[in-house]
């Protein structure tokens, strides 16, 4: 694929481990941004963007602020109790409005935005989970032209997520986190 | 399954300026991407297929534009949410507040009330209720209305009461509150100094003068122009070396006003006047 302007993942229980390997497994130098969505408990000190910068091998990885402008070679992470909008003029937008599948950050809200912020430009992978987040978000992003990528179900430690995701969208590309892997790196033309 | 609905960029300008122009609210300064996600929602709860449908409704029903005003601002709001924010007013803040003889806090865009009831427990325990008048305005009357009962969700409580001992809070939570079916109703004696009114940031001005000024996930509604003019709106409404209370994601470093401000605490968003 050429003209990715931006990766999201989103992943919910049993995710982690994937996230981990796909972050370590980015090339040097990517021309794009990538986001990371992940259901999380609120209220509670969270250490996942430590936890994810020290696997992430020099990645710069952190919690965006609201309005921060958005940049290639990054990791933003949905912070914890908000979900991550993306504004026209690629901004980041947090918004504290209903949890969305019981879920705030919810994976489908930042995946519908990052459609219409990105369109073709846009890639999407959902990852392990329990429940139906991302399903509609990953059918907005092929509707406007970007690439849906779901987790092969029988590699996810919980497969009800990418199965729903599946259901939903028969353009989803499934693939197993390696192939997910080796793909990333076909985005860096 | 739902229809999907769907409002384009352009019907979205049109329906902010028929709202700003025949009944003057000023919506265009908002950040697009949730502005539009909230007026989708709105559409679909009210069974609006198109923009044209909302435009219509909006231009021929009053009523219609009472509900799509209170359904279009996000107002979900928790107490002693952000546990480590309290902490720091606890801990940082009201101690240098104790000096003055009295007090005056402002909480712009105060929702149902739940964030300036923490507030008022917190001022509770330091001494400092009695001698202090809360300002709590939002845009939105009917979230005005509900504050001014007092009424929280009981089933909330739980969550609250966590909250509220991860903040330092050592009293009983249940002793703030009577819990009456399904609602835990503030005692009054916590609610008798709070002022609730309407005020809209976007358009409203300086209306007093403040030690204490807390705006927590409002502005992030906002473009950063409004945040900007908001910001000064705060910088003058506050009294010399007040402090300025933000949401753990917003930041000052964007916004045109941060030459004005030292950071108390970077962590929790807690800013102060520098003059
Ligand atoms: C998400 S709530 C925040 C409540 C509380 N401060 C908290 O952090 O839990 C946002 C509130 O801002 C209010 N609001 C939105 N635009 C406003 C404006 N222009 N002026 C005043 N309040 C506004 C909404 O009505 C809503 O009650």
């Amino acid at each position: 694929m050429t003209g990715c302007r931006v990766v999201a993942i989103g992943g919910s229980a049993g995710s982690i481990p994937v996230v981990t390997a796909l972050l370590q497994a980015l090339p040097t130098s990517f021309p794009f941004a990538v986001f990371v969505v992940l259901h999380r408990l609120k209220n509670v000190t969270s250490s996942m963007d430590t936890i994810l910068t020290s696997k992430g091998r020099g990645l710069v990885i952190g919690e965006p602020d609201d309005k921060e402008a958005i940049v290639a070679h990054r990791v933003y992470l949905a912070p914890q109790n908000y979900h991550l909008l993306i504004e026209a003029d690629r901004t980041i937008s947090l918004d504290y409005s209903e949890p969305v599948h019981y879920s705030r950050p919810s994976i489908d809200v930042t995946f519908e935005s990052i459609a219409m912020a990105y369109a073709g430009s846009a890639v999407a992978i959902l990852l392990s989970g329990a429940n139906q987040d991302g399903a509609d978000g990953l059918l907005a992003i092929v509707r406007q032209g970007g690439v849906a990528i779901v987790q092969d179900p029988a590699t996810a430690e919980y497969p009800v997520m990418p199965q729903a995701a599946i259901n939903r969208n028969k353009n989803a590309v499934v693939l197993t986190p390696e192939h997910i892997a080796s793909f990333l790196h076909t985005l860096n033309d | 399954m739902t229809v999907p609905i769907y409002i384009s960029a352009e019907d979205l300008e049109e329906v902010v300026h028929l709202v700003r122009r025949q009944y003057g609210y000023d919506f265009g300064d908002y950040a697009r991407a949730s502005l539009q996600r909230r007026v989708i929602r709105c559409m679909q709860k009210a069974g609006c297929l198109t923009a044209f449908e909302l435009k219509y409704q909006l231009t021929n029903d009053e009523r219609f534009f009472a509900w799509f005003i209170e359904s279009l601002t996000v107002n979900v709001t928790e107490m002693f949410r952000d546990p480590a924010f309290y902490k720091e007013l606890r801990n940082t803040v009201l101690p240098k507040l104790a000096s003055y003889p009295i007090l005056k806090i402002w909480h712009a865009g105060c929702s149902t009330g739940e964030e300036v009831f923490s507030m008022a427990i917190l001022l509770h325990e330091a001494g400092l209720l009695n001698r202090t008048r809360l300002y709590a305005t939002d845009l939105n009357p009917a979230n005005l209305e509900r504050a001014r009962q007092g009424i929280v969700p009981l089933q909330n409580m739980k969550e609250y009461t966590s909250n509220y001992i991860q903040s330092g809070g050592t009293n009983d939570f249940s002793s703030y509150y009577t819990a009456r079916y399904e609602n835990a109703i503030i005692h009054k004696e916590y609610r008798k100094n709070i002022v609730f009114a309407t005020h809209n940031l976007a358009t409203d001005q300086v209306f007093n003068e403040f030690q204490l000024v807390c705006c927590r996930n409002v502005l992030i509604y906002f473009n950063r122009e409004l945040q900007n003019r908001v910001m000064t709106l705060f910088s003058n409404s506050l009294a010399p070396l007040g402090y300025l209370a933000l949401g753990m994601k917003e930041s000052l470093l964007f916004s045109e006003a941060r030459d004005q401000f030292d950071v108390v605490s970077p962590v929790v968003r807690i800013y102060r006047s520098k003059t």
